[in-house]
């Protein structure tokens, strides 16, 4: 199979679903001439026209509201947040608004709407261009969310979003914009609420999403190595969640370890862990662990800012202090 | 057009419809605090006695395939615009036969069919959407437009500004109507407004401005009918400051005691929208008395209808609410 970047992918389930529907249109900010702040958008102002590919001044709220207002009159639009840190600035149209109309309108109204953003730490962006705020969306009842890791996940579940009649919170992770992965060039869309196991394994169950399902994998070949077969599982929504195939996983290798990227806090990751502990107990054979950042703002200095976020040995001495209980 | 024009345009029949208008909300609004007191109605109410003449006037100015947003004052925008003040009432009542099926309540009254697409429980909530619903309208290219309500205290949030821009540089079809009623809960705008007039912030854009009395349905029905005609022009957006006043406090158990007797007299007693209008339709002996009390009685009799509507309307379904709503 063809393997393309992971920008390429969401560039290529934008354009197919820009060609299979009218209403779908693109807004946020520098995505016409400049092609996005991750190239993301690169040759679709030239191909769709500033009619489609809508460049905004700085205004993160009134972006959401345009599409928000675009999308209960009959669009379908993908709005930009550059950075994930800069939801911010739109919070009120994001929680109150998007996410609550339709439930406010006695679920009359639809607001097919997906907010296309980024997060996690990259190369010395620091505080506030570095966060993973995926709990704020995580917490607030009617939206739903993406963290694809993968090429072939991006655009399935892309594809998916833009067909979704509710808004969805499409969060890439920047650190993978230029992996490679197979992506089969025949259509295809993802399920939401359906997880992707990674990785097969018997021994222990790691549950990472974005670019902690990289890392874990690396984790993972190193484990295997020392004879610990890891199983590695990817829920791809965190809203919808797959807890059902997280619990089958965790029946089968009576261990689990969450890495994830954000603060610990009040974080996704301790969520799984509580509801994994209430519906699976019994099948445990060591407490669920949870390698997640640090309660901190990014740092820029390099050492700080990776000593912040789960690495690769984290993850090894998580497996193993698991392993040995 | 000009302003004339569209003065003239209007027939009597246009002018006693307009007069039914603000009755009808008064009513339905002296209503809705009854029945707030008695405790039929929960949570907030926001009633816009005092300002009737704006959405009257207002949505009189507009098409059929047009659209309006509201805020959290919001009920005179809906029956204006032709909602079913029944399924408004059964809203307020918290009931299944209300437009939200009891989820939405006063401040969230919606209807996709007649282009309301929301009052809103933030203020300044509903000023971003409004740009989206002038980007369908700039695609579709059919030439409709948005009338956007809001308040004196939305003017002050940073949305106005980013809205403003995005529709001006867009050159959308969105007229911004904002309703100063002197007050922001208990601020007033003279001290929260660094300007002396909102509409003057037009100049900022680059759009056409229009301050006007907004206790008279026919200077809003004008000066909103020359902002839509450029708007379907494809000219962009236009900002009205209507001056109005709010003559109660911010809600039903808000005594309002942060303004002054004689400032209440007066807008009371010089710029009520419905006496003012009634007196100006007998003068000009468009209406009768006898009309006057008729239509008075067709509002209560509409009204009670209503309120029986909503007493009799079931509670939402909780066993289907908490299935939808399992916990995994």
């Amino acid at each position: 199979m063809r393997e393309i970047e992971y920008r390429e992918a969401i560039r290529e389930a934008v354009t197919e679903e820009m060609d299979r529907d009218r209403e779908v249109f693109l807004i946020g900010e520098d995505i016409g001439v400049y092609q996005g702040a991750f190239k993301v958008y690169k040759g679709l102002l030239d191909k769709y026209g500033p009619g489609r590919v809508i460049n905004t001044p700085i205004s993160e709220t009134a972006i959401i509201g345009a599409a928000i207002g675009a999308a209960l009159t009959g669009y379908r639009p993908i709005a930009e947040i550059m950075f994930i840190d800069f939801a911010a600035l739109a919070m009120d149209q994001i929680a109150n608004q998007a996410a609550k109309i339709h439930f406010m309108s006695g679920g009359s109204i639809d607001v097919p709407l997906v907010i296309r953003t980024q997060g996690g730490v990259g190369k010395g962006l620091s505080a506030q261009h570095s966060q993973s705020l995926e709990s704020w969306f995580y917490h607030i009842p009617g939206l739903k969310v993406a963290m694809p890791s993968t090429a072939y996940d991006a655009k399935g579940l892309l594809k998916t979003a833009v067909r979704d009649n509710g808004p969805v919170i499409f969060i890439e992770h920047k650190m993978i914009y230029p992996v490679k992965g197979p992506v089969p060039e025949k259509e295809y869309t993802i399920p939401f609420g359906k997880a992707d196991i990674k990785r097969r394994g018997r021994d222990i169950t790691i549950l990472a999403y974005a670019n902690m399902v990289l890392k874990s994998l690396e984790a993972a070949e190193e484990m295997e190595r020392e004879g610990v077969d890891c199983e590695i599982i990817d829920p791809r929504t965190l809203v919808p969640l797959d807890i059902d195939a997280i619990i089958d996983s965790v029946k089968k290798t009576g261990r689990l370890l969450i890495v994830s990227e954000a603060c610990r806090r009040g974080s996704v990751a301790s969520d799984i862990s509580a509801r994994v502990t209430e519906k699976a107990f019994e099948y445990l054979k060591a407490p669920v662990k949870i390698v997640a950042g640090l309660n901190t703002p990014i740092a820029y200095n390099l050492a700080l800012e990776q000593a912040s976020i789960p690495q690769k040995a984290d993850i090894l001495e998580a497996v193993k202090s698991i392993i040995k209980k | 057009m000009t302003g004339k024009d569209f003065m003239s345009a209007l027939s009597e029949k246009a002018k006693i419809n307009m007069l039914k208008g603000l009755i009808e909300i008064r009513k339905f609004e002296e209503k809705s605090i009854e029945l707030y007191k008695t405790g039929k109605i929960r949570g907030y109410l926001h009633p816009c006695i005092g300002q009737e003449a704006i959405p009257v006037g207002a949505c009189r100015a507009i098409g059929r395939k047009d659209y309006i947003i509201s805020n959290h004052r919001g009920h005179g925008h809906c029956i204006a615009r032709g909602a079913d003040i029944r399924k408004i009432m059964a809203e307020l009542f918290g009931k299944s036969d209300g437009y939200c099926g009891g989820r939405g309540g006063s401040m969230h009254i919606a209807d996709m069919d007649l282009g309301i697409l929301g009052e809103n429980g933030i203020v300044g909530g509903g000023i971003p959407i409004s740009v989206g619903a002038g980007l369908s309208c700039k695609m579709d290219d059919k030439g409709n437009v948005v009338l956007c309500f809001f308040g004196d205290g939305a003017a002050n949030n940073g949305v106005f500004h980013e809205s403003l821009n995005m529709s001006a540089i867009l050159k959308l079809p969105v007229i911004y109507i904002c309703e100063n009623n002197m007050y922001a809960i208990s601020m007033c705008s003279t001290d929260s407004v660094a300007c002396e007039d909102i509409g003057k912030r037009s100049c900022a854009y680059d759009i056409p401005g229009h301050i006007i009395d907004g206790s008279d349905p026919l200077k809003v029905y004008e000066s909103v009918g020359i902002a839509v005609k450029h708007a379907r022009e494809g000219k962009g957006p236009s900002l009205i400051e209507a001056k109005t006043y709010r003559f109660y406090g911010h809600h039903p158990n808000d005594p309002g005691q942060y303004r002054g007797k004689e400032e209440v007299g007066y807008y009371t007693s010089q710029k009520d929208p419905v006496t003012n209008f009634k007196r100006r339709l007998l003068e000009e002996k468009i209406i009768t008395a006898e009309e006057i009390d008729k239509i008075e009685k067709r509002a209560d009799e509409k009204i009670k209808d209503a309120v029986i509507f909503a007493s009799e309307s079931r509670e939402p379904d909780l066993k289907k609410f908490l299935r939808e709503n399992k916990q995994d």
